[in-house]
Formats: structure tokens, C-alpha cells, sequence
């Protein structure tokens, strides 16, 4: 699957619910789904900075194709972790630094982007980037 | 879920209060009324502040205190008595004895580094509390760091009371100064300031005081206090953003060196040597907050006009219906539970992260804080991450309440 396929299932997703209720729910329930992350991972190397919610980062694999963990102590945020996950873990460093997370804007939750809020979807997106700029420096 | 009216008889006509508060009004998300609970962050600007600092920039506009033209002369005269207005609502002796600043934030950083600085020789100790805001602290540990002094902190017990004892306990020849934080924006906690003035008046060590939760919610004597400085910041009263004050004795100002160098602050200036202003001009180096202070002074006279006696009334009815309403719901735990208390609830739900409970309740037009509130040792105290937070203002009424506690269950169903 790329980016761009993703991004669409998620749209085609959340297009089923017709109010704000209904998105936080699904965010909600996405975000109980996700893997717990080891006591190891929940270390503060990990930790990113920014967020109002602890959350957590870790990235592995190369620039060929680069693997993200992640997960927060808040239930919301732990959604939209998810989503992200979604969209760029697996993904090479190349194609996650050619995308555009529009995504977002298209799902309804863009207020979560503004970089006011304190939610750390900005600070993921930006560490997410960032991680994959340095796989390609690496490569 | 509109907000009903139930006119208040007696002590305080809320409805005529929220008439007062142009953005109360407001809906949010999908037409739902504000209900705004985040008083403790900032309060709203009641239609006195607002009008004065548009009249201002309308009618007046001008720099203070050096021009010779009408608009200047008028801009000083306002400027002047917005000071005034501060004296009197800390009851000091003169306005000599008010400086306007930044806000508390600023007063502390003021006192630290005028007042404290050159007392201040390595292993002297300041001592603060453990239920102090970061703007009572990291100007300390900045000091510290400058002249090799030692922070200490005096405890506090699991309801979030100061232990009186154990800070007295703790006072000794090397104690420069005395930290503390009127009333405690994390926990709600009213702090016995004029016991501690008082014990400290023993070992003859000063007391600073940040008042920034105090003044919104109750009168303030300095001098009944005998505190030594007391910080203050005009948003959490109703009053702009960017402007407060910080109050000390005038002999004590007096014996202060100015901190920041620049105009207003001088009476000439050559390069061979500079003659410093008059009090409390000394300290307001370059051209002030002038709109900010005139804003000020009008949110001071807001508070008399409305009266301490109701605000507190009110509050106190806030306090109570919505502690008594939150202790029922299961998995609730209230963080700062003190005898004295500001109306501040600080919660944790269990299951449910603050963050989460903020963004859900926000949806149904309920406005509150989450987070560590600026107090991460409180935080740590309880050993929370983070809580949620309704504080009040005396605008509230209890229907708003009754609306953010059903968001509330809808977010612990959401959360569930």
C-alpha cells in the first residue's frame, strides 16, 4: 500500500460518520486498538516534546523502508497515532518526505494540525519527517 | 442544553454581571453556548476594561509623562490613576509603592534580581512551597544558579495545605527570603499568609507573595498582610493581558537598584553617569504598557463596583455545588482538597486522560484547562501526569455547571 492509498482508505473511513461525536469515538476505539509499546520503548529518549499527552516514538528499520511505533497515555491522541502509523510506517524515507498529509484536513480534525494545539499531532508529523530526513542522510 | 436562567436575589445580580461579559455570549462548536470555566488561565474583560483601552487608543493615544501636549498630558493622567487604582486595591500607603510590570512573572523576576541578587552569597537559602507556580520557582533557581544560593521547598500535605510548621521549621540565619503563593492556581489552596508573615517577621526574613490567584476572588491588605512584596497580574481580574504589578515597601523599593536600564526610567543622563528616576519610575524602564495599565485600573474598579461580598457569595456556591456534584461520580478523584479554598476544582478521572476529557468537553461548548497548570512539582506531588481543571469566576452559575457535568459523562461514556 502507498501513502496516497492510505490516506484515501482512512477518508473513505471517517466519511461514514456524520458527526464529531462519531470521529472521536472511532479515533478513540482506533486508539485502544493499538499496540501496547514496551516499558523499554516508554523511556524518555522516546518521548516527544510538545505534546500535552506523554507520547511516544520509536523509529526502526532504514531508509528503504522505515518502521514506526508509537503511543500516548491519552485515548484521543493514541487515534490519531494510529492513523499515522497507517499512513507512513512501512513506507520508504522518500516517498514519506514526498507526501503531504492532507488527510487530515479531509477527515474533519484539522483543528488537531494547528500548531496551537497542544495535542502533538504537529510534533509527530515533524519528528516523523524528521526521522526519515535522517534515514536518507544515513543511506 | 441552553443555559436557564435562575436570577440570583440579593448578593449578586449574576445576570446583570454576564451582561457585563460581551463574549459570554458567544456559541461555539455547532451553536452551543460558551460555557468558559477556564477563569484560573485568564479571566474575561468585563465591557468597562474594554471600552476604556479602545477610548484610549480613540481619543487619546499618546506617550506618558514627557510630553507637554493636551493628548499626552491626558494619556499621563490615566496612566497615573490606574495606579492609583492598584494602591487602592492592595490598600498600600502610596502609589510610590506600585510598579507596573509584565505581570507577576515579571514583579518576581524583578524582586529576585533587584531586591535579592546583591544580598544573596553562596549556601544562602531561599525557601518557596511545594504548591508554588513555575513563576514563583524558576526565577529562584535562576538566582540560585547566579550566586551559588540553595533552593528550599517546605511541604505540603495530601489535601494541598501548606505545612506551616515544617516551613517555620525550616527558616534559619541563611533564609534570604520567603516564596509563596497566595492562592494556589493547581489546587485552589488559600495559603495563611499572614501566619507565615508573621513568623517570618520573627527571623526578620522577607516574604514575597504571588497573588495572581488572589486578587480575582478576594480583597488584599498588604499591610494586614505584612508581607514585603506582593505580585500581581490584571488578566486573572478581569482586567488586559501583558500588564500587573508588583507592590513593596517604599523604603524597601527605595534601597533597590534598578534592574533594566532605559527611557522613563531616568532624570538625565549623560555618558559620564546617569541620575535615576524617582519611585516607582525607576523600575519601568522604556515606554509602558499604557493601554494595558489604563485597562487595569478600570478592572480594578469593576471588582468595587461589583463587591468582594458577592464575588465571594457566588463562588463560594460555585465551589460547593460543583464539589459536592463531582465527589459523587465514581472513578473521580478531586486534586487539592484544603479547608481554604479558591473556586478551583482540580480532577483526575479514572480511565479517561485530562487531555481527552478537555477536547470532548470543549465539543459540547464547555471550556476547560488540562494540563500540569505551570506546577509540575504539585503534579508530581500527587503523582499525576497532568489533571483537568474548572475554576470559576462569579459570571458562572450553577446551570453551567450542570451543562459541563453532563459532558462529562458523555466523555467518560466516550472514553469508557
Amino acid at each position: 500500500m502507498s501513502i496516497e492509498t492510505a490516506q484515501r482508505e482512512i477518508v473513505e473511513e471517517f466519511g461514514l460518520f456524520d458527526d464529531w461525536m462519531d470521529r472521536y469515538q472511532y479515533l478513540i476505539d482506533l486508539g485502544r486498538k493499538l499496540p501496547e509499546l514496551d516499558a523499554a520503548d516508554m523511556v524518555e529518549d522516546h518521548l516527544l516534546a510538545g505534546c500535552q499527552s506523554q507520547v511516544w516514538l520509536i523509529t526502526e528499520g532504514d531508509a528503504d523502508r522505515m518502521v514506526f511505533r508509537a503511543n500516548s497515555d491519552a485515548a484521543i491522541v493514541s487515534g490519531l497515532i494510529a492513523l499515522l502509523l497507517k499512513v507512513y510506517s512501512g513506507r520508504s524515507a522518500q516517498e514519506i518526505l514526498d507526501s503531504e498529509p492532507h488527510f487530515v484536513v479531509e477527515i474533519g480534525l484539522s483543528d488537531h494540525l494547528s500548531p496551537t494545539r497542544a495535542n502533538g499531532l504537529n510534533a509527530m508529523l515533524a519528528e516523523i519527517r524528521r526521522q526519515a530526513q535522517l534515514a536518507l542522510q544515513a543511506a | 442544553m441552553d443555559i436557564v436562567e435562575s436570577k440570583v436575589k440579593d448578593q449578586l445580580d449574576v445576570f446583570a454581571l454576564r451582561e457585563q461579559f460581551p463574549v459570554l455570549a458567544r456559541r461555539v462548536h455547532d451553536e452551543k453556548p460558551l460555557v468558559y470555566f477556564d477563569n484560573a488561565a485568564t479571566a474575561q474583560r468585563p465591557l468597562k476594561v474594554i471600552e476604556a483601552m479602545d477610548d484610549f487608543y480613540r481619543r487619546y493615544n499618546a506617550n506618558v509623562h514627557r510630553g507637554v501636549h493636551q493628548l499626552s498630558v491626558e494619556a499621563s493622567e490615566q496612566f497615573e490613576l490606574a495606579r492609583d487604582s492598584v494602591r487602592r486595591l492592595l490598600n498600600a500607603d502610596s502609589v510610590r509603592e506600585v510598579v507596573f510590570t509584565r505581570g507577576t512573572t515579571e514583579a518576581v523576576n524583578l524582586v529576585a534580581q533587584a531586591y535579592l541578587r546583591p544580598r544573596l552569597e553562596e549556601g544562602d537559602e531561599i525557601l518557596i512551597t511545594h504548591m508554588e507556580h513555575h513563576s514563583n520557582i524558576v526565577p529562584w533557581q535562576m538566582l540560585c544558579e547566579q550566586t551559588g544560593a540553595v533552593l528550599k521547598v517546605a511541604p505540603i500535605n495530601r489535601q494541598g495545605e501548606l505545612l506551616v510548621e515544617e516551613l517555620a521549621s525550616m527558616i534559619n540565619e541563611r533564609t534570604k527570603l520567603i516564596g509563596m503563593v497566595h492562592v494556589s492556581n493547581a489546587l485552589g489552596t488559600i495559603n495563611p499568609v499572614e501566619e507565615v508573615c508573621r513568623i517570618a517577621k520573627k527571623h526578620d526574613v522577607p516574604v514575597l507573595v504571588d497573588g495572581a490567584q488572589a486578587t480575582p476572588h478576594m480583597a488584599v491588605d498588604v499591610q494586614a498582610l505584612g508581607c514585603d512584596f506582593y505580585c500581581i497580574s490584571a488578566h486573572k481580574m478581569y482586567g488586559p493581558t501583558g500588564i500587573g504589578a508588583l507592590w513593596a515597601r517604599e523604603s524597601i523599593l527605595e534601597d533597590m537598584p534598578p534592574w533594566q536600564g532605559g527611557g522613563e526610567m531616568i532624570t538625565r543622563v549623560s555618558f559620564e553617569g546617569t541620575t535615576y528616576n524617582d519611585l516607582p519610575h525607576k523600575f519601568e524602564a522604556g515606554t509602558p504598557n499604557i493601554s494595558g495599565a489604563i485597562g487595569f485600573g478600570k478592572a480594578v474598579e469593576f471588582l468595587e463596583e461589583t463587591g468582594y461580598e458577592g464575588i465571594v457569595w457566588q463562588e463560594e456556591r460555585l465551589l460547593e455545588y460543583a464539589t459536592e456534584r463531582m465527589q459523587a461520580i465514581d472513578g473521580l478523584e478531586i486534586i487539592g482538597t484544603a479547608k481554604h479554598k479558591g473556586p478551583v476544582v482540580s480532577f483526575t478521572l479514572e480511565g479517561a486522560h485530562p487531555n481527552d476529557i478537555g477536547t470532548i468537553v470543549d465539543h459540547y461548548g464547555v471550556a476547560i484547562r488540562t494540563g500540569h497548570h505551570c506546577a509540575m512539582p504539585v503534579m508530581q506531588f500527587f503523582d499525576v501526569p497532568a489533571t483537568a481543571r474548572v475554576s470559576f469566576a462569579p459570571y458562572n452559575i450553577r446551570n453551567e455547571i450542570d451543562i459541563f457535568l453532563e459532558a462529562l459523562g458523555k466523555a467518560r461514556d466516550m472514553l469508557a
